[in-house]
């Protein structure tokens, strides 16, 4: 066993953090009221390989290990809430099919661009309005081969990234058939005719970072848009869907120590009864709960990406870091309110934006429920 | 261009300095690269970015030393060479200056030897000029940017007190860069991935065919700033507008103004 960084994990988490310290943080409490989304941080993160992290270097990327990833995810959550999701979707969600599924024209044609920061980002989108996890039936959005193009319609919910990207991974059905294997991943240039976004959606957090329903009315895409063979679809998001897993839970780490060190620095200068919160007990059980449940996320996140990064599954591993990580920020964001009392209430404090951006995770990319059934399955598949 | 860059390990900005027992300590802060070397890197990167060349980074100190060279291979440099001796424990600036002279002249066919304006740690803001005296170079230091280059002369704009001034002088030179220059980039994954792979190789003494520099300055004492007596008065009023005139009378009256 060996719980140490590498030295190049350890300068890239520090490179990370300074740049968000700089550059996020700053910004994450505009950037939540406005519901707008941080462009000029964006633009600078290309250069720096933030961007294009599962992506090769030959296409724009920088190709880090899974851990590195985490740790991207991670600094930025602990900056603000809603640039890291835009971020962990664009890489985990939006480049992530391409990067694994993806020809070498189809990475040359879509990747330079969106990893380098000049251009806008990428998404994914599985959701619609009857379908969430259950896409193998739910799906309704239909491409057809017509000649040499796909002709695509249908409605998406809950895109994230929809309005800021250069294009959206959809999900659709090919076969009309149904079953396993009657879906597809196909890309979709947001600019081509016939896709409709709409407005973005008013959310309780994460507002900086836009969602959208996507509208496709006859829209049509070339064929060779088409990841990897028609009917691999259902396969190939649960793939993708594993690893942003791992993102969501580095996100939900970062997100939960920034609500600590808020609480902890908070309950160091104010006083009670002549002495600062901090000498109470009751904060500091709280305190030592809130170090203890992030170490434990943390490792948890950590270890599903160095399964990740050591090609050996991680199916339930990801969803174990996710399911507890999430919960964990939930409680760790919840307790940092309460150690700040009225304060904390108030949007003048970070912590109650750390609260509701926290809310999310335990519902995007898979609820809690739908982690605790994958593992559930593991584990009795395993013994069974 | 072969530009030869400076730089220090010192401790964090951040860090709380303090004598203790007669030594100067910051606890177990983190040291990093002097920040006004980042913007010595940032400023012979752009050079190098515009006309083309290398960027060799430079230190003297200890092992420790090398995070500092890394973090400038992480923003671009092509290699880092530590130049580390037990001898030069404690070294004064003059002696740091012949160091880093002989490098230069050891690296050989330098064009531009880099320098930030100080180092936050000893404030003395002299080696770029000593170095530049020992190689026999024009010293050009407080540069606020270059306004050209040829294949012999560099002309630089310097920020001074009075204002800025333009001065041109002859190639090799010795350079020291202000923050005016521009932000410093940030290392990238690609960065951080060549120099945490780096060999930094490590140049003693007798290697640049020096004897262990002798001190002309020394520090018999070295004190804490003296305690200040600070006290806090609330300004109260009924009005922002009334706060705000106390507030005035109080600043004039006390001479701040």
């Amino acid at each position: 066993m060996n719980f140490e960084l590498t030295e190049e994990q350890r300068m890239w988490r520090s490179a990370v953090h300074d740049f968000v310290a700089k550059e996020v943080k700053p910004k994450a409490h505009e950037v939540d009221q406005n519901a707008q989304f941080n462009w000029e941080a964006t633009r600078k993160m290309g250069p720096l390989g933030l961007l294009g992290l599962n992506v090769e270097e030959e296409y724009g990327g920088a190709g880090v290990d899974a851990i590195s990833a985490a740790i991207a995810i991670e600094e930025l959550g602990w900056g603000c809430g809603s640039t890291a999701l835009s971020i962990a979707a664009h890489n985990g969600l939006g480049c992530a099919p391409i990067t694994l599924f993806g020809n070498e024209a189809q990475k040359r044609r879509f990747l330079p661009g969106v990893t380098s920061g000049k251009e806008k980002l990428a998404a994914l989108a599985l959701t619609e309005p009857g379908a969430g996890s259950d896409l193998k039936k739910g799906v309704l959005t239909k491409a057809i081969l017509d000649g040499d193009s796909w002709v695509i319609n249908g409605t998406k919910m809950w895109c994230t990234n929809a309005s800021i990207a250069e294009f959206v991974v959809t999900l659709v059905r090919t076969d009309p058939d149904g079953g396993s294997k009657s879906l597809s991943l196909i890309v979709i240039p947001t600019q081509t005719e016939g896709v409709r976004i709409g407005p973005p959606e008013k959310k309780m957090g994460v507002k900086g970072s836009p969602t959208h329903a996507m509208n496709f009315e006859n829209v049509r895409v070339p064929a060779e848009n088409l990841l990897g063979q028609a009917g691999e679809g259902l396969y190939q998001t649960l793939v993708v869907l594993d690893g942003g897993r791992v993102g969501i839970g580095a996100l939900s780490v970062g997100l939960a120590q920034a609500a600590m060190e808020e609480a902890l620095q908070y309950a160091r200068e104010r006083e009670t009864f002549g002495v600062p919160i901090a000498q109470h007990q009751a904060i500091q059980w709280m305190l030592a709960d809130a170090a203890t449940e992030i170490q434990a996320a943390r490792w948890l996140v950590y270890h599903a990406a160095w399964l990740k990064s050591q090609g050996l599954p991680f199916t339930k591993e990801a969803s174990m870091a996710k399911l507890f990580a999430t919960e964990m920020a939930e409680r760790v964001t919840r307790n940092a309110i309460q150690i700040h009392g009225g304060y904390g209430y108030s949007v003048e404090f970070p912590v109650e934006r750390h609260y509701r951006d926290a809310r999310l995770m335990t519902i995007g990319e898979g609820t809690s429920e739908i982690q605790r059934l994958i593992i559930a399955r593991h584990l009795i598949e395993q013994t069974g | 261009m072969k530009i030869v860059v400076c730089v220090k390990q010192v401790p964090d900005s951040a860090a709380r300095v303090v004598v203790e027992h007669g030594e100067v300590t910051w606890g177990d802060a983190p040291l990093v690269i002097n920040p006004w070397d980042e913007y010595a890197v940032e400023g012979a990167l752009r050079l190098v970015d515009e006309q083309g060349g290398e960027v060799i980074a430079l230190s003297m100190g200890n092992e420790q030393a090398k995070e500092a060279l890394k973090h400038a291979l992480a923003m671009g440099c092509k290699e880092a060479i530590l130049v580390s001796d037990p001898q030069l424990q404690g070294v004064d600036s003059l002696g740091t200056a012949r160091v880093l002279a002989a490098a230069v002249q050891k690296i050989g066919g330098v064009d531009l030897v880099v320098f930030g304006r100080q180092a936050i740690d000893g404030d003395a803001g002299v080696t770029a000029a000593m170095t530049a005296r020992l190689l026999g170079f024009p010293a050009l230091t407080l540069a606020a940017g270059v306004r050209g280059v040829s294949s012999d002369r560099i002309v630089v704009e310097r920020a001074i007190e009075e204002g800025r001034q333009v001065v041109e002088g002859a190639l090799p030179a010795v350079l020291s860069f202000t923050k005016d220059i521009g932000e410093p980039r940030y290392p990238s994954f690609m960065g951080i991935r060549k120099a945490s792979r780096a060999e930094i190789p490590i140049w003693s003494l007798d290697e640049l065919g020096l004897p262990a520099p002798q001190p002309h300055t020394s520090w018999p004492a070295v004190l804490n700033p003296p305690a200040r007596e600070i006290t806090t008065e609330m300004i109260t009023g009924a009005t922002p507008q009334e706060i705000a005139e106390k507030l005035v009378d109080k600043i004039l009256a006390e001479k701040v103004l």
